[in-house]
């Protein structure tokens, strides 16, 4: 399955991701407390030079993950121009899009293995307790692996309603589905059994 | 132990494999998307502890960075748009939704699992849900619920899916109908 990271190297996918994080709070919890709309022009302009700086392939990339926030973009803008108080929205507006674009950019420039190691070190203090994390790791293998089985499953529960019925696909394929991944999960306990546990 | 594991993330995969069907309609040509269905199933089927762990697992895999939300969302900004209180909440809403469904053993299975569901996926999943619209986007209570309330009859029709799927499951498969085992 592809992971979220940018394709596009840059010079942040070196640096560790535990260090990407901090800055990442940082720099939200910068965004709420200040209220001034200059200051947030200001933010704005600086993390799109951010994305621009690795070039247009990866400027591009970023901007059309943004796009999703569109209809929020819309709400608040129109309501507060029906209640003359643009600025305001303006700020609720560029803080919303400036936040979620520097957590993409974390998500962009870190690879799943990175974060992965940012994962094993806060869950730790779990380890002294007891609990066996190494059984998060497995079951996180497992949707990966998994994922594009149920997805290519479903498809073909599609496929065999669409050739069997005039209607459309609806929620009764539902069930069906999920006991295939039911049973799915049967067989794979028994493998992870047969191969000595977990 | 290890059939835990594999349901837990089997049903982890499947909230994410419902998310990526496109073509789920309605009779009435409404599309849904079946994602929070799937969060519901999880506590309905899998019962509050496993059901609980299964969507958590799946929130964390979008947290770091794999595109497993509707639409191939994911990725840390998921966490700081207005849609935040949703994501947070799903893994306490199945919880909920099998804490409530491992209570009332007393009902048949279809009624229980749609008066769980409709406990969990739409009073908690919305507590959350409001609570951080509300912070993100600096709005009231009132003004957040009125744009949020549209998507309660959606919601509502899925909390009837959701019984009547558990019902089909619990036939299909009892043995793994762990919230009645």
């Amino acid at each position: 399955m592809i992971s979220l990271t940018s394709p596009v190297e840059t010079w942040a996918h070196r640096w560790p991701a535990g260090l990407k994080l901090g800055l990442l709070s940082a720099a939200t919890m910068l965004l709420f407390s200040v209220q001034a709309v200059e200051w947030h022009l200001i933010f704005f302009g600086g993390c799109l030079v951010l994305y621009a700086l690795p070039g247009k392939r990866f400027l591009a990339g970023g901007l059309r993950r943004l796009f999703v926030l569109w209809p929020f973009v819309l709400l608040i803008v129109s309501w507060h121009f029906i209640r003359s108080d643009l600025e305001v929205g303006l700020v609720i507006v560029l803080r919303m899009i400036t936040a979620v674009a520097l957590a993409n950019l974390v998500t962009m420039t870190t690879r799943l293995s990175d974060m992965m190691g940012v994962m094993r070190w806060l869950t730790a203090p779990l380890r002294v307790l007891g609990v066996k994390t190494e059984r998060i790791e497995l079951a996180i293998a497992l949707v990966v692996r998994f994922t594009p089985v149920l997805t290519s499953k479903g498809q073909m529960l599609a496929m065999a309603w669409r050739a069997r019925a005039v209607r459309r696909v609806g929620w009764r394929i539902i069930t069906p589905f999920a006991v295939l991944a039911i049973d799915d999960a049967e067989h794979l306990a028994e493998a992870l059994r047969a191969r000595g546990g977990v | 132990m290890e059939r835990s594991i594999a349901l837990i993330a089997i049903f982890a995969a499947l909230i994410a494999a419902l998310g990526l069907m496109p073509n789920l309609m309605l009779a009435t040509g409404v599309p849904i998307t079946a994602q929070s269905l799937g969060v519901m199933l999880c506590g309905t089927v899998l019962g509050a502890k496993r059901g609980g762990l299964a969507v958590l697992l799946f929130v964390g895999l979008v947290a770091l960075g794999l595109p497993l939300l509707a639409g191939g969302r994911g990725g840390l900004g998921v966490f700081a748009s207005p849609t935040v209180g949703f994501i947070v909440g799903f893994p306490i809403a199945a919880f909920t939704a099998g804490f409530a469904m491992e209570q009332m053993r007393a009902l048949s299975v279809g009624l229980a699992a749609g008066i769980s569901a409709a406990i969990g996926g739409i009073l908690v999943l919305y507590l959350f849900g409001v609570t951080g619209f509300m912070f993100v986007l600096g709005k009231s209570l009132g003004e957040s619920l009125i744009v949020l309330g549209w998507y309660i009859p959606g919601d509502i029709i899925k909390v009837v899916l959701a019984g009547f799927i558990t019902a089909g499951l619990a036939k299909a498969r009892p043995a793994s109908l762990l919230s009645r085992t």
